[in-house]
């Protein structure tokens, strides 16, 4: 067993981190987030060049053939530095999909463009009214000989304002749930853009009978959905962790320079043991988010994993980030301070591919079937 | 023992019940259930109402247009106010300025300043803390040096809510820097478009405006609007602070953010049924309404025993245990929105106003437990105060 980056992918995580502390601090990434696009293309085109983007995809196809510990690391950098660039909303998710069901044709096509940034894709699954997992879809597919039209409706699209091209899951006439590659400007299709509380992006996307080509065969993808979303749950975890290292570290500084009473804040136990307990949830988030990633790298893709880690990572997300801004007084509510732009990020992955909640919800539905609890894959 | 409300505590809650929820406008209300923030109009316009009867400063003397009240009484009007929506008095006046008037301002001071406190034609804010004077309040730096019939007074305010819409504010102010810290500080009072005040709006992380930096740079105040003797502020900041803890645990609007709770849930689908139909959502909800109900019994408690109206120490428990359960409320109603309350703002698209507000207002109330004395300052007061250590 063990735990540790190699050479290799520390040195990209290296890299990563030196990219993106160099261009954000907190007054660059709010100029950033009040822009329309909301995150910064020299950056996204940094990130390509160094094979960021296409990390996860088959060299054949212009991408690296890194796997699930190199996509973690990218992401804790981005959790850490709180960056916008929509890396796991605009490539790593959707490409994935595209990698996985679509045909040779699409694949070469469209992952060589995601690789050099050129093309920004978004995964339009859910559905107003309908939460994670997600597995009734509303919206339906139309066959007419060898083309296809979707009508539905898809909310929240994260990142659906900028992307060029959606890839749209709809209820198949035979029954399962199929994938469509549906061009963001096609007639019959409207799009609402907004801002997430985050100062991330989303849209709205309502298709009226849309003309799409199907990705792959047209066969159901359900289990190629779900893989998709445990490796998407895998990514937020390490985003998570990037995020919660930050704030802990933002927080014992504050609390060592901050003074009142005439010392620093230091000096009052009742603080620095809560800082210790902070320090207790980040490192379990960590040991789950490496659980999530690691049982990937081994093969394993399992549902219940990424419940576990999402549910863990989410206790430890809501009290760090509750318990940095209460450290940091007055202001850390503030937009000026990017404590509370932690916060506000790691609420909204909270709520992303399913809540505490419904994973706790999960996991409740599994306890009968097992005697012990152990690890996966071990 | 007894738990029960006499007779005419029923009728007198029956009639405030009707009054607020058949006087004060459904709109706000409505913006009060919801979150959304008020207008200055809003305020205005609802404490006059609740003033021209007598409702809006009862914790006032009678002669300044309070009542003669029991706790229990205040606690009925305060718990129905809150179960109505209506928006409380503006604090700052209603609970802050005009009490510490009351009983440290000389008659003019009274005559001058109480009506119009109460009926919200000045709109008072509050100047107490500082960027380096926070939780140690009396670090506070601002100078006033006496200068013939004024003081000049140089300095700078963080934290000041509502400036924005201010007429006046109350301010402490160091009078005598040689003094010990409590000892040098004093309480003044002067319109905020006195040449050399400034205000510099904060933006906070839901992205709303609602508090200020306030600068000061030789701001002539006249001597009259001295509240009390020189040096004497921090004695009237004590007792400010008192009564603005008491008000903070908002229990009945707990009660109303759950309801509303319950109601979105039972909206909300899940698997073949509500998310109110799921057990694990249902024990939270349970649990939370269980402490919320321990903390009105214990409020209760200490209504029913503290005949003379003095600020007691419980009061550190009700603001402490009130703030964390409205957090844990606003926590909940985000955790209903699920993925619906991603978006913000207002946007033509098919996710419930609601649900988009939530995590907004969730963001904003993390400063509940921070103001009017940080939960940890709180512990501390529970610690040295009650348990004496
Ligand atoms: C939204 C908002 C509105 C406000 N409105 C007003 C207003 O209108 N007028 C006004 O005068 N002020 C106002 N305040 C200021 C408020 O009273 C202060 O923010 C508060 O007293 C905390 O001070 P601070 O922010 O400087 O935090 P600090 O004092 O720096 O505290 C930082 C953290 O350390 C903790 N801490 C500090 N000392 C100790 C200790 N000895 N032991 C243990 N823990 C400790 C605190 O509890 C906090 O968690 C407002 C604040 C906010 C956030």
């Amino acid at each position: 067993m063990n735990f540790e980056l190699d050479t290799e992918q520390d040195m990209l995580r290296a890299t990563v981190r030196d990219l993106l502390s160099g261009a954000y601090d907190v007054e660059s990434r709010n100029r950033v987030a009040e822009s329309d696009l909301g995150w910064n293309r020299d950056v996204w085109k940094q990130l390509a060049e160094l094979g960021v983007l296409g990390l996860p995809f088959a060299e054949e196809h212009g991408g690296m053939g890194a796997g699930p510990v190199e996509v973690m690391a990218v992401m804790t950098e981005i959790g850490r530095a709180l960056a916008p660039e929509p890396v796991l909303d605009c490539v790593y998710l959707p490409g994935r999909l595209v990698a996985e069901v679509g045909t040779d044709a699409q694949r070469s096509d469209i992952i060589p463009r995601l690789s050099e940034g050129t093309a920004l894709l978004a995964f339009a699954h859910d559905e107003p009214g309908s939460r994670w997992p997600h597995t009734e879809v509303a919206t339906t597919a139309a066959r007419d000989g060898d083309s296809w039209t979707l009508s539905g409706r898809k909310n929240p699209v994260l990142h659906g304002d900028c992307a060029d091209t959606l890839i749209v899951s709809a209820k198949l006439p035979e029954g399962g749930i199929g994938l469509f590659v549906v061009d963001a400007g096609a007639d019959g299709l409207t799009r609402t853009p907004y801002r997430t509380h985050d100062e991330r992006r989303g849209a709205q996307v309502v298709l009226e009978n849309v003309a799409a080509t199907s990705l792959g065969e047209g066969a159901d993808a359900s289990t190629a959905i779900i893989t998709a979303q445990v490796h998407a749950q895998a990514a937020l975890c390490a985003e998570t962790v990037g995020a919660l290292d930050s704030s802990v570290q933002l927080t014992t500084s504050y609390l060592k320079q901050r003074k009142q009473f005439g010392v620093p804040l230091s000096m009052f136990q009742a603080l620095t043991h809560r800082a210790a307990d902070m320090y207790v949830l980040y490192e379990l988030a960590s040991s789950m988010s490496l659980y999530a990633t690691m049982a990937l790298a081994d093969g394993i893709v399992d549902p219940t994993i990424a419940s576990r880690a999402k549910l863990q990572v989410g206790r430890s997300a809501r009290k760090i980030g509750q318990e940095s801004v209460q450290m940091h007084g007055g202001i850390g509510v503030t937009a000026e301070h990017s404590i509370g732009h932690y916060l506000s990020r790691l609420t909204a992955i909270e709520h992303t591919l399913g809540t505490m909640d419904d994973h706790l919800r999960v996991l409740a539905g599994g306890v009968k079937d097992y005697e012990l609890v152990e690890i996966a894959g071990m | 023992m007894n738990l029960k409300l006499t007779e005419e505590e029923r009728a007198f809650r029956d009639e405030l019940r009707t009054f607020f929820t058949t006087e004060i406008p459904a709109d706000v209300r409505a913006k009060t259930a919801s979150g959304t923030p008020l207008g200055k109009d809003d305020y205005v316009a609802v404490q006059r109402i609740l003033h021209s009867r007598g409702l809006a400063v009862p914790n006032w003397p009678v002669e300044w247009g309070g009542q003669d009240w029991t706790p229990m009484q205040r606690n009925i009007w305060l718990s129905e106010l809150q179960l109505a929506s209506v928006p409380d008095p503006l604090p700052f006046n209603a609970s802050m300025i005009g009490p510490v008037i009351a009983q440290f301002g000389s008659q003019e001071m009274k005559e001058r300043f109480l009506p119009a406190t109460a009926n919200l034609d000045i709109w008072w804010c509050q100047g107490f803390s500082e960027p380096e004077a926070g939780s140690d309040l009396a670090s506070l730096k601002t100078r006033a040096v006496r200068d013939g019939d004024d003081y000049i007074v140089n300095g700078q305010k963080t934290w000041t809510t509502l400036a924005q819409h201010a007429d006046w504010i109350f301010c402490l102010v160091r009078t005598d820097p040689n003094a010990k810290k409590q000892a040098g500080i004093s309480m003044l009072l002067f319109p905020m478009d006195t040449p050399g005040v400034t205000r510099r709006p904060i933006k906070l992380i839901d992205g709303g405006y609602e508090v200020n930096e306030v600068f000061f740079e030789d701001v002539r105040v006249p001597a009259e609007n001295l509240v009390g003797e020189e040096n004497t502020g921090w004695t009237q900041a004590k007792f400010l602070l008192g009564n603005e803890r008491t008000g903070i645990a908002r229990v009945g609007a707990t009660k109303v953010k759950l309801a509303r709770a319950k109601s979105f849930a039972a909206e909300t689908r899940l698997g073949s049924g509500s998310l109110l139909d799921d057990p694990i959502f249902a024990a939270r909800l349970a649990e939370l309404e269980n402490e919320l109900l321990a903390l009105e019994l214990t409020q209760l408690r200490v209504v029913a025993g503290s005949a003379d109206g003095k600020p007691n120490p419980a009061s550190s428990l009700l603001k402490m245990r009130g703030s964390e359960l409205q957090q844990a409320a606003t926590e909940l109603l985000v955790d209903i929105a699920g993925p619906d309350s991603l978006p913000a703002g207002e946007a033509d698209i098919d996710s419930p106003d609601w649900a988009r507000l939530t995590t907004p207002t969730y963001l904003n109330n993390r400063k509940v437990t921070i103001y009017g004395g940080s939960n940890e300052v709180q512990r501390s007061i529970i610690a040295s105060s009650i348990l004496g250590l």
